[in-house]
């Protein structure tokens, strides 16, 4: 899923040593670790000012790219503004998703057709084992790789690394990220939490040599170093971000161009599809390219967009010997079906992360999987295990809403979360002591006078929380760093906030008084 | 004509002057005004939370207490949208509860659109000096929709200043459970809109939702920030002379 990528923001103030990296924190794969690996971002003012300059850039130029597209719809330059762009594009989402295997047989029967193979993988393993024999058979040593959040999610460089076969990647973000030793924090633009300071010490430490930091320099280097790798690479990797059924054709998008030297310039190109990438034919591929554009990066399009129908046939001058197309399952069929089934209509376009008050604040590395900000936080419960990431619909959202208003897709995120929530209940996952009370209220407050009673004694119990030094209460930190303490839902908002004045009367005492004594004096 | 309050749990725990603001322009408008007795809670903490059965509990007993009502009005834009918006999808299998939802879902307004859409009323002959920022709650602008009233409504207070936000479409932070849930995460999200605030010049915080107000005055006194946090009802009672 190469995706049109965003540069590194440009802010320049270096990473404080001193905090602590989130991926060093993701390791902990206990209930609270969102939560210890959101305090480290937040202890981390360097990322948190790189991601906040980014993700307005980028909410701002969608928010734009939206408006123009309402603007040309008034002047019937286009079918439909955004809206209805939006309706049709998760009408023909439902259609494809939901007759999934019908389509997948279509597009197999295409690819094969153009002279190209076709392979379905249920997981990890599966992909692992299918590009390793595909490598080793032919001698492959090196592979170059376009960006894929499908290959991030089997981990499929550290499986060919493992059979001896390095593998570079080729987007900037991606190389950038690579040198460092992480994973992406966001899924368009996978380096925005590095400034430029870091990214200059990174190609620096590759190549040797100390560099500036101007974008010219460094795009330079990382252009020479690649061109070398794309000339000696026997092997290709991408994703794609569509396949079109009807024609079998694998459809990339990028802005750097890496996409189509990775794809033509090796004798052999692997693409690695999750199977919810389909579109039924080259005509709705066509809306969904103006969607992906105008959301991830606000572009009407984006600088390169590939179409692959099959290897280089006789008489053509570009292309591989063999394409290779690897179906990945990875647990989406599981989804189908469900009251999730919607989140497979998902054209990984990250406005969501762009728009998330959450994501804003931390960054793609506190949500400790492959996908970040709101369709991280619905979808890796789903791939990744419910047990372990139920943390992530139950902490990492304030339903806000603003994720399921730009989703090009129409996915209702909120809703999804919701619906994380209600089965973390089912299965008795809910940790947060507030289980408790909100049942207790629950049944309490369905009886008035309980409510009533309740709300006065609550009141009581506040002031005397207010006036003495409650855990936490007196001189919290703005931002704690140390670790998460168990503490109660009083304390927790207590720590870093005050209480308000409690009112002398609840407004029902209030009322009663009123029709008791007539309406103050008016 | 006569209006139910739904006054919330929060703003009657902890804003009864909102509350009361609101019963004072209601009742200068002319209208009869009535607080069911039997008032509690809508149950958006449970529902947000995942506890479905809890928050369809609080939820039936919500509906029965303001059944017949003509217009039910509340201080809180995001308890009003939970009546309006989610109660219909909440007892979507209940045919009888979902009636209930249904009917009622068109006479439950938040109390800024009940004055601009439904009275028509824009100027209260309100007076009050000072800087003020008006903060968008997300389920007020989201779920409801309702953008525009609480604006126009304090457009028309004399010698009020009202500045627009950076980044008015941001979350403050609260969240509901969100906010002990995820309480540094929550404060930091505050501490944005917050600097967003007093960036703006604003000496007055003004807003629809309870729940906001409280996280936001919270913090703000905890920092200490020169803020005067108001509901928006408590701000046009004031600026009336009604409080």
């Amino acid at each position: 899923m190469t995706t049109p990528k965003r540069g590194p923001q440009t802010a320049t103030a270096p990473r404080t040593a001193a905090t602590p990296r989130p991926e060093a924190a993701s390791k902990a794969g206990s209930r609270a670790s969102f939560r210890r690996r959101a305090l480290a971002a937040l202890g981390d003012a360097q990322l948190r000012r790189a991601v906040r300059i980014s993700v307005d850039e980028a909410g701002a130029a969608r928010n734009q790219a939206v408006a123009q597209l309402v603007a040309l719809a008034r002047e019937g330059l286009v079918r439909g503004d955004f809206a209805a762009m939006r309706h049709r594009a998760r009408d023909i989402k439902a259609e494809t998703i939901g007759h999934l295997d019908l389509y997948l047989a279509q597009a197999a029967g295409a690819i094969r057709q153009r002279g190209g193979t076709v392979h379905f993988a249920a997981g990890a393993a599966e992909v692992g084992a299918i590009v390793r024999d595909i490598a080793l058979t032919r001698g492959v040593t090196l592979a170059v790789k376009g960006k894929s959040m499908a290959t991030e999610e089997v981990g499929l460089n550290a499986a060919l690394e493992s059979a001896g076969v390095q593998v570079v990647e080729t987007d900037l973000g991606e190389y950038i990220i690579q040198l460092a030793g992480e994973k992406p924090s966001h899924i368009v633009a996978p380096a925005i939490h590095k400034s430029r300071e870091e990214i200059a010490d990174l190609l620096g430490r590759a190549t040797g040599r100390s560099l500036p930091t101007d974008t010219p320099t460094l795009a330079g280097v990382a252009r020479r170093v690649l061109r070398e790798k794309f000339l000696q690479a026997g092997m290709g990797i991408s994703g794609a971000n569509f396949v079109v059924a009807e024609t079998g054709t694998v459809c990339l998008v990028t802005n750097e161009g890496n996409g189509r030297l990775t794809t033509s310039a090796p004798s052999v190109h692997v693409a690695v599809v999750g199977i919810e990438k389909l579109v039924p034919s080259l005509e709705d591929l066509a809306l969904f390219l103006s969607l992906l554009a105008r959301s991830s990066t606000g572009q009407k399009i984006s600088v390169y967009t590939h179409l692959i129908t099959g290897p280089r046939g006789p008489g053509e001058a570009d292309g591989p010997d063999e394409l290779h197309v690897i179906f990945l399952d990875g647990g989406r069929s599981s989804i189908l079906g469900t009251e999730f089934q919607d989140v497979l209509h998902c054209i990984r376009c990250g406005a969501c992360l762009d728009q998330c008050p959450v994501y804003r604040q931390l960054g793609g590395h506190a949500y400790g999987g492959v996908y970040s900000g709101p369709i991280g936080a619905v979808l890796t419960p789903l791939l990744g295990g419910f047990a372990e990431n139920a943390d992530l619909p139950a902490e990492a959202c304030s339903l806000c809403g603003a994720c399921g208003e730009v989703c090009p897709s129409a996915i209702p995120l909120p809703d999804l979360i919701l619906a994380h929530r209600r089965r973390m209940v089912r299965e008795g996952r809910d940790h947060s002591g507030l289980g408790l009370p909100l049942r207790l209220a629950a049944a309490a407050w369905t009886r008035p006078w309980v409510y009533r009673a309740s709300a006065r004694l609550g009141r009581a119990v506040l002031r005397i929380a207010r006036g003495t030094g409650f855990p936490g209460g007196a001189a919290a930190p703005a931002t704690p760093a140390g670790p998460v303490s168990p503490a109660g839902p009083l304390a927790a908002w207590l720590n870093g906030r005050d209480l308000p004045p409690p009112a002398s009367k609840t407004f029902h005492e209030l009322w009663r008084e009123r029709q008791q004594h007539g309406r103050d004096g008016q | 004509m006569r209006v139910a309050l739904f006054i919330t749990c929060l703003n009657d725990i902890f804003m009864p002057r909102a509350g009361l603001g609101m019963v004072h322009i209601l009742e200068r408008l002319g209208i009869d005004v009535t607080f069911p007795d039997g008032h509690t809670c809508c149950g958006q903490p449970q529902w947000n939370s995942g506890y479905q059965a809890e928050a369809e509990a609080l939820g039936r007993h919500f509906l029965d207490v303001f059944e017949g009502a003509d217009y039910v009005v509340s201080p809180s834009g995001s308890c009003t949208a939970i009546v309006r918006h989610t109660y219909p999808e909440m007892f979507r299998d209940d045919p009888g509860r979902l009636a209930q939802a249904r009917a009622l879902a068109p006479r439950v307004y938040e109390f800024t659109e009940f004055l601009t859409e439904v009275l028509g009323t824009e100027d209260l002959g309100a007076s009050l000096k000072g800087r003020a920022a008006y903060h968008a709650s997300c389920h007020m602008t989201r779920m409801l929709g309702v953008t525009e009233p609480p604006l126009k409504l304090l457009r028309q207070v004399r010698g009020l200043d009202l500045v627009p936000l950076a980044h008015p479409e941001l979350c403050c932070g609260f969240g509901g459970t969100f906010a002990v849930k995820s309480p540094e995460l929550s404060v930091a999200m505050g501490d944005d809109k917050l600097e967003d605030v007093v960036s703006s010049g604003a000496k007055i915080l003004v807003g629809a939702d309870p729940s906001c107000l409280l996280h936001l005055q919270g913090r703000a006194q905890r920092r200490g920030l020169p803020l005067r946090v108001m509901h928006v009802a408590e701000l046009l009672a004031e600026g009336a002379g009604l409080l």
